[in-house]
C-alpha cells in the first residue's frame, strides 16, 4: 500500500506543483523515485517530525499541499500539537500519512505499533481519518484527499495488501463498500485487517452463517447514513479495527449511531486495552492482543444468535 | 508615528488591557514591544493597508503569551480598531491571551504553545526560496521558549538550507514563569548554541530602536538569530526584571502609577 500511495502521489503531482512530499528520514526504496521526479517538491526533514509538521504547516500556509510521511507513531503522536495548533487550528491543507497502521511493523515492538492513532487523530477540529484497505482504496483517498482543502489523515498498511477492488472505489461521500454479500450479520472494517473478516465471513459460511463484509475507509467524516445502509437487512454491525477500541473506528460508528437514536445492535472489536511486550509478526500478534481469528469468528456468531 | 512612539503607546495600551481584564504577562509585553514596534513599524515589508498583499513579509510571534504587546502595537499602527484593545481578554473579544490570527488583522499564525513558529517560518521561507521569491520571514521567540527541542529542529532546518530570508529575534529578558532562565534550565552560552547551529548570530540592546532596526535590516545568504537583550516588564521601574510580572496583574494603582512613568519619561524608551 506505501508503494500504491507513492505511485499515486507521483502520478498526482504530474499535473499539481503543489503537492509537497514531506519526509522523516523513512521510506528508503519507496519515495526516492518521488525526490528524482519532483526535486522541488520533495523534502527529507531529517528525524524531526515536530519541526516537519510545522514546516508542512508553514507551506500549506503559501498555498502548497504536503504530505507528510514517516512510519508508526512518528508523524502522528510525535508532533501532535503542531498537527492540532499548526495545522488543525488553522485549517490548513496538510495530509499526516503513517506507514504500518496497527501492528504491521509487529516484531518491531510496541513503539512502532500504531494503535491509538485513530482514537487521537479523529477527535482533532476539521481532519479527515482515512484508513483503507488496500492499494485501491489508497488511490481513492488521495484523490478524495487532494479535492479538499482540509487537514487529513491517512493511515496505511504497509505492503502486499489482498486488492479489495479491481478500480479506486469513489471516496468522494465516504460510502462504505460492500466487499463480500451476505445476509445475516455485517462486518463493518477499517483498514487491511478485512482480510481476517473476510477469512471469518468464509468459515461462518461453512456453520451456516451468512456474513456481509464491507470496508470503510473514510473514518471521519463518518457517513453514517450510508453505514446503516451497508448493513441494512442484517442482525447488527460488527465493527472490526486493528486498533484500541477505545475511542477508534468502532467508537465512531457507535457514537453515530447512539446520536441519531438509531438502535442498530453494534459490537466492537480491536486490539486489547493493554501494551504489547510480546514480540512477533503482524498475524501472530493478533492472534495474542485481543485479535485472534477465532476469537473474531466466535464473536460475530455469539453476536448474529444474540440479536437474530 | 515614529517606532519609539508606537511602543511608548503600545506600552500604556498593553498595561492597561491587562489590567483592566486580569490578563497576566505584562513583563513578557513589555520587554519585547520595542523588538515588535521596529519590526512591524518600519523594517518589515508589511501595512495596515495590506495585509492579504501576496508579496508581504511574515511576522510570526512564536511567544504567544506576548499577545497584549502584539496587539498593542498592532492597534496603535492602525490594523484594527483601536477599541478593539479594550475588550482584551475578555468575553466574546476578537483578541485572546495568547496570539490569536483568526479574524486579527497582522497576525499571521495563532501561538500559545511554545515551539511553533519557526518550524513554521521555515516552512514558509523554504517554500519562498523554491519559488524564487524574496520575501523575509521574521520570528519572534522568547529566551524561556528555547528550552523547546523543536526551536532547534527548525534551526537545524533554516541552516541546512540557508534560509537567509529568516530572522530569528530572541527576547532576552532572561527571565520566566518560576525563576531566571540560568536558574531554571541554564541557555549560556546561548549566541555560541545558535552559531553552533549554523546561524549568523548579532547581540544587541533590544531596547535601542536604532541598533534594532540595524541589525534587523542585515541581510545574509545564512538565516540571522538576533539576541535582544532586554528587561523584562521594561519602562515601569517596579515591574523591571521583576519575576513576579510574569503572572501579577497591575490593579488600578499600579496602572496609574505605570501610566504616569510612560507618559512623562518619554526618554524612557531610547530612541
Amino acid at each position: 500500500m506505501r508503494d500504491a500511495f507513492v505511485k499515486k502521489l507521483n502520478e498526482s503531482a504530474a499535473d499539481n506543483p503543489d503537492i509537497m512530499l514531506l519526509v522523516g528520514d523513512l521510506g528508503f526504496g519507496v519515495v526516492a523515485d518521488f525526490g528524482l521526479t519532483y526535486p522541488k517538491q520533495f523534502l527529507n526533514c531529517g528525524v524531526a517530525e515536530q519541526s516537519m509538521v510545522g514546516i508542512a504547516a508553514g507551506m500549506a500556509s503559501a498555498g502548497r499541499r504536503p504530505f507528510v510521511y514517516s512510519i508508526a507513531n512518528f508523524p502522528t503522536l510525535r508532533p501532535l500539537e503542531q498537527i492540532r495548533n499548526d495545522v488543525c487550528y488553522h485549517g490548513l491543507g496538510v495530509t499526516i500519512v503513517s506507514v504500518g497502521a496497527g501492528l504491521a511493523y509487529g516484531s518491531l515492538g510496541y513503539t512502532h505499533h500504531a494503535v491509538e492513532d485513530i482514537s487521537i487523530l479523529r477527535s482533532l477540529p476539521g481532519m479527515r481519518v482515512y484508513s483503507p484497505a488496500d492499494a485501491m482504496e489508497c488511490r481513492a483517498a488521495v484523490d478524495a484527499i487532494l479535492a479538499d482543502p482540509s487537514p487529513a489523515y491517512l493511515r496505511l498498511g504497509k505492503n502486499k495488501e489482498p486488492l479489495m477492488h479491481e478500480a479506486p472505489p469513489d471516496l468522494f461521500q465516504g460510502a462504505p463498500i460492500v466487499v463480500r454479500e451476505g445476509s445475516d450479520v455485517t462486518v463493518l472494517v477499517a483498514g487491511p485487517i478485512i482480510v481476517q473478516a473476510l477469512e471469518v465471513a468464509e468459515q461462518l459460511a461453512e456453520a451456516g452463517v451468512s456474513v456481509r463484509v464491507v470496508s470503510c475507509p473514510v473514518i471521519k467524516p463518518l457517513n453514517a447514513e450510508a453505514v446503516r445502509d451497508a448493513a441494512a437487512g442484517t442482525v447488527g454491525i460488527v465493527t472490526l479495527e486493528e486498533h484500541t477500541v477505545l475511542g477508534g473506528f468502532g467508537s465512531a460508528v457507535l457514537e453515530a449511531f447512539a446520536v441519531r437514536g438509531w438502535r442498530t445492535p453494534i459490537l466492537p472489536l480491536g486490539l486489547a486495552d493493554a501494551a504489547t511486550h510480546i514480540i512477533g509478526g503482524q498475524e501472530w500478534l493478533r492472534e495474542r492482543a485481543g485479535l485472534a481469528t477465532s476469537y473474531v469468528r466466535d464473536s460475530v456468531a455469539s453476536f448474529t444468535s444474540t440479536n437474530a | 508615528m515614529d517606532t519609539t512612539e508606537l511602543a511608548r503607546r503600545a506600552r500604556i495600551s498593553a498595561l492597561t488591557m491587562c489590567s483592566q481584564s486580569g490578563a497576566s504577562h505584562i513583563g513578557a509585553a513589555l520587554s519585547v514591544i520595542d523588538v515588535l514596534a521596529v519590526i512591524y513599524g518600519d523594517v518589515a515589508n508589511v501595512s495596515p493597508d495590506r495585509v492579504d498583499d501576496p508579496a508581504r513579509d511574515i511576522v510570526l510571534v512564536s511567544k504567544g503569551h506576548s499577545a497584549s504587546g502584539v496587539y498593542a502595537v498592532l492597534g496603535q499602527a492602525g490594523y484594527f480598531p483601536l477599541d478593539w484593545l479594550d475588550d482584551y481578554y475578555l468575553d466574546g473579544s476578537h483578541l485572546g491571551g495568547h496570539v490569536t490570527a483568526h479574524g486579527v488583522p497582522g497576525v499571521e499564525l495563532s501561538t500559545g504553545a511554545l515551539g511553533h513558529a519557526l518550524p513554521f517560518g521555515v516552512g514558509r521561507a523554504l517554500t519562498d526560496k523554491i519559488d524564487g521569491i524574496d520575501r523575509r520571514v521574521f520570528v519572534v521567540l522568547s529566551d524561556g521558549e528555547c528550552a523547546e527541542g523543536s526551536n532547534w529542529e527548525g534551526a537545524l532546518m533554516g541552516a541546512h538550507h540557508g534560509l537567509g530570508n529568516v530572522t530569528v529575534v530572541v527576547d532576552r529578558n532572561r527571565l520566566q514563569i518560576l525563576g531566571r532562565t540560568e536558574d531554571v534550565l541554564g541557555l549560556e552560552p546561548f549566541p555560541d548554541k545558535w552559531r553552533a547551529f549554523g546561524w549568523e548570530v548579532e547581540e544587541i540592546d533590544g531596547h535601542d530602536h536604532a541598533a534594532i532596526r540595524r541589525a534587523l535590516r542585515v541581510r545574509s545568504d545564512r538565516p540571522r538569530a538576533i539576541i535582544a537583550n532586554t528587561t523584562k516588564g521594561k519602562g515601569v521601574d517596579f515591574m523591571e526584571d521583576k519575576v513576579e510580572w510574569h503572572t501579577l496583574v497591575p490593579n488600578a494603582d499600579q496602572l496609574a502609577v505605570a501610566i504616569a512613568q510612560l507618559e512623562t519619561n518619554t526618554t524612557e524608551v531610547p530612541a
